[in-house]
């Protein structure tokens, strides 16, 4: 009985700053978000309960072609971040010793400790017209102009995908990690061809990783700001930045916080969908 | 709600310790630049008020001020067209007592269109403190003939263009193209016509721009890297990149360049109202004011800073600005409410465009 007691006494001294902080910097502000989405200025000066926000985003083609693009370039980034990490994963945790593997882990978490912008303004220097790219295919005679790399949809995509590819080699990494390596053997034991191992064993096996690094980069890409803003070309305009002029050019907070809640709740449902589609679990996914 | 609101900020600033304003410290938020640490820590000596600086820029200066209501600083600098329309709306500033203001050191014409610009009801909001202009940046190599807005669609430069997709190049398009937008504020229908036609020129000659540049940095590194030959920028930009590149420089547009004036406006709930005003004075000193301007090429309306100014500077206001140049300038009027969010919709449609 007093054991129970104690428990509850820490318990609720540990729940409540993580409360505080959920409920004062997360889910008041956004209430308050919620309810300037519903409010447009009256003529009279006051606010008044409208839907004409959310309306503004459906009647103009420019805002919703826009969330189109950028969940298109987020479902396209996402899949090339799993194509190029899921050798590195098996390559990590299947091919080289334990001890080599978390040394190139380390490496891999690099470019993390400095912050996306200065990976974006590397990327710059390594893209552009008088860059390391260019520069070398000039010098080796391959081209005799600089190709238009930098500011292109090209130079977006290397960006956002180098930022998130990491978000997926360590769940893939965990997961094939617990895979047992006498299921492979047994599998080509059996005569079962290198390519029917990977599609029959691996794959399934690694799901749950997969799909939670798919989540985890698609909501990083369809909410990123830097990549699209500084890398993207003339014509890549992200949905971030839309919501980020409605608060900051245009001064109309109305407008900005109803396109953040559409974003909130269309890439959610994108992810909502995909998992029924592809019949996962999101509760797999979090273990 | 606004209640439940306005008291979870104030417990999330109490508890994020960054309530200490007083009169021992002043919290001032401005541009890069424009409070250089060597005068930040002669005016902490002086007076032994702590400057606390944070650097940002006309949209994110207001949108913090509206946020917290005129709070969370003591002193700020926005534009002086960006003055009224806000005040008028969101009321997130103090009115200026100008008995406390040190006038004498100030160029006279300065204070007046300072004055006349940012008064709402009567009352005037803003100190000026820095001006300049936005014209072309220009690789005088590559494009010597360059000089006007229109060059930013001469089909000649393809490829190596570049401005910001902001404000200004609405407005220097049109003067470009032979209007004067400014006459156009009084009528918001033949306002929204002009940057139709604008809108339209820009989307027509996009296929020439190179990039949009979108900060100081990277309308220096555009320049600099050789990508661009034109494009739309600052006087104190080109200047700068000038002494690194001399074939790069600054050139007044022939229409007209683009004049704005950065100012001293305190916020509604500035802890510390004595202290701006000892800033506002300390740092349009002649000597101090001079010092700003030399190491950052950024015009000063400190009347007597001339004395105490670099060459090079004097050689590259001269180079840049003739005197036809000078009188041609066209000042940023105040922007009335409701018109950013024709600009904001013109600009969209330019980014979106194919």
């Amino acid at each position: 009985m007093e054991n129970k007691k104690n428990f509850n006494v820490t318990f609720y001294l540990l729940i409540i700053p993580v409360l505080l902080w959920l409920v004062i910097l997360i889910v008041l502000p956004h209430i308050d978000l919620l309810i300037s989405s519903f409010q447009v200025d009256s003529d009279a000066g006051g606010k008044i309960f409208s839907f004409e926000h959310y309306m503004a985003f459906f009647k103009n083609k420019i805002y919703w072609l826009t969330f189109v693009n950028t969940a298109a370039y987020a479902i396209g980034v996402t899949i090339l971040a799993f194509i190029v990490t899921f050798p590195i994963a098996f390559y990590l945790t299947k091919v080289i010793s334990k001890k080599y593997a978390s040394f190139l882990v380390l490496l891999l978490l690099i470019p993390l400790w400095v912050g996306e912008l200065v990976t974006v303004y590397g990327w710059m220097i390594i893209l552009g017209d008088h860059g390391v790219v260019n520069q070398f295919l000039i010098y080796i005679g391959l081209i005799d102009k600089p190709l238009p790399l930098l500011y292109t949809n090209f130079s977006m995509t290397i960006g956002l995908l180098y930022m998130s590819m990491l978000f997926m080699v360590v769940p893939i990494m965990s997961t094939l990690e617990s895979l047992d390596d006498s299921l492979i053997e047994a599998a080509s034991d059996l005569g079962a061809s290198k390519w029917t191992i990977f599609r029959k064993i691996i794959i399934p096996y690694s799901m749950p990783g997969i799909t939670s690094g798919a989540i985890i980069v698609f909501m990083l890409v369809i909410g990123d700001y830097v990549a699209p803003d500084i890398l993207g070309g003339k014509s890549s305009l992200w949905f971030t930045e839309q919501i980020y002029n409605e608060f900051l050019a245009t001064f109309n907070w109305g407008e900005g916080a109803a396109f953040g809640f559409l974003l909130l709740f269309i890439s959610s449902s994108i992810i909502w969908l995909t998992l029924k589609l592809s019949g996962q679990k999101l509760e797999r996914v979090g273990s | 709600m606004k209640k439940l609101v306005i008291s979870s900020v104030a417990i999330a600033t109490l508890l994020s310790g960054s309530l200490y304003a007083g009169n021992g410290t002043l919290r001032l938020i401005t541009w890069k630049g424009y409070a250089p640490k060597a005068l930040v820590k002669k005016f902490e000596k002086e007076t032994g008020i702590k400057v606390k600086v944070t650097y940002s820029n006309n949209e994110e200066m207001i949108a913090k001020l509206r946020a917290t209501r005129g709070g969370g600083f003591d002193l700020a600098q926005p534009s002086v067209d960006r003055i009224s329309f806000v005040q008028k709306k969101f009321h997130i500033y103090h009115a200026i007592d100008y008995s406390k203001v040190n006038t004498d050191q100030l160029t006279k014409a300065m204070v007046d269109a300072a004055k006349r610009i940012s008064k709402v009801d009567g009352k005037v909001y803003s100190v000026p403190y820095i001006y300049g202009t936005t014209g072309l940046i220009i690789n005088k190599k590559m494009a010597p003939g360059a000089n006007d807005w229109s060059d930013l669609w001469n089909p000649k430069y393809a490829g190596h263009i570049s401005y910001r997709l902001k404000r200004p190049i609405l407005i220097g398009a049109a003067f470009g193209m032979g209007y004067n937008p400014f006459a156009l504020y009084g009528n918001k229908a033949a306002y929204q016509k002009l940057i139709d036609k604008v809108t339209k020129k820009l989307i027509e000659s996009k296929k020439y721009v190179k990039t949009y540049w979108t900060s100081g940095d990277t309308q220096k590194a555009v320049v600099r890297s050789g990508d661009v030959w034109v494009e739309s920028g600052w006087d104190a930009i080109g200047w700068q990149v000038h002494e690194k590149n001399p074939n790069i420089d600054f050139v007044a547009p022939k229409s007209g360049a683009l004049g704005w004036i950065d100012t001293f406006a305190i916020p509604a709930k500035s802890k510390n109202i004595e202290g701006a005003y000892k800033w506002i004075n300390f740092i349009l000193q002649p000597k101090n004011a001079a010092y700003v301007t030399n190491k950052s090429s950024y015009m000063t309306v400190s009347k007597d800073a001339s004395k105490y100014l670099d060459e090079k500077i004097k050689v590259n206001y001269n180079r840049s600005y003739s005197k036809e140049d000078i009188n041609n300038i066209k000042w940023y009027a105040a922007l009335p409410s409701g018109f950013a969010s024709i600009e904001a919709k013109a600009l969209d449609q330019i980014k979106a465009a194919e």
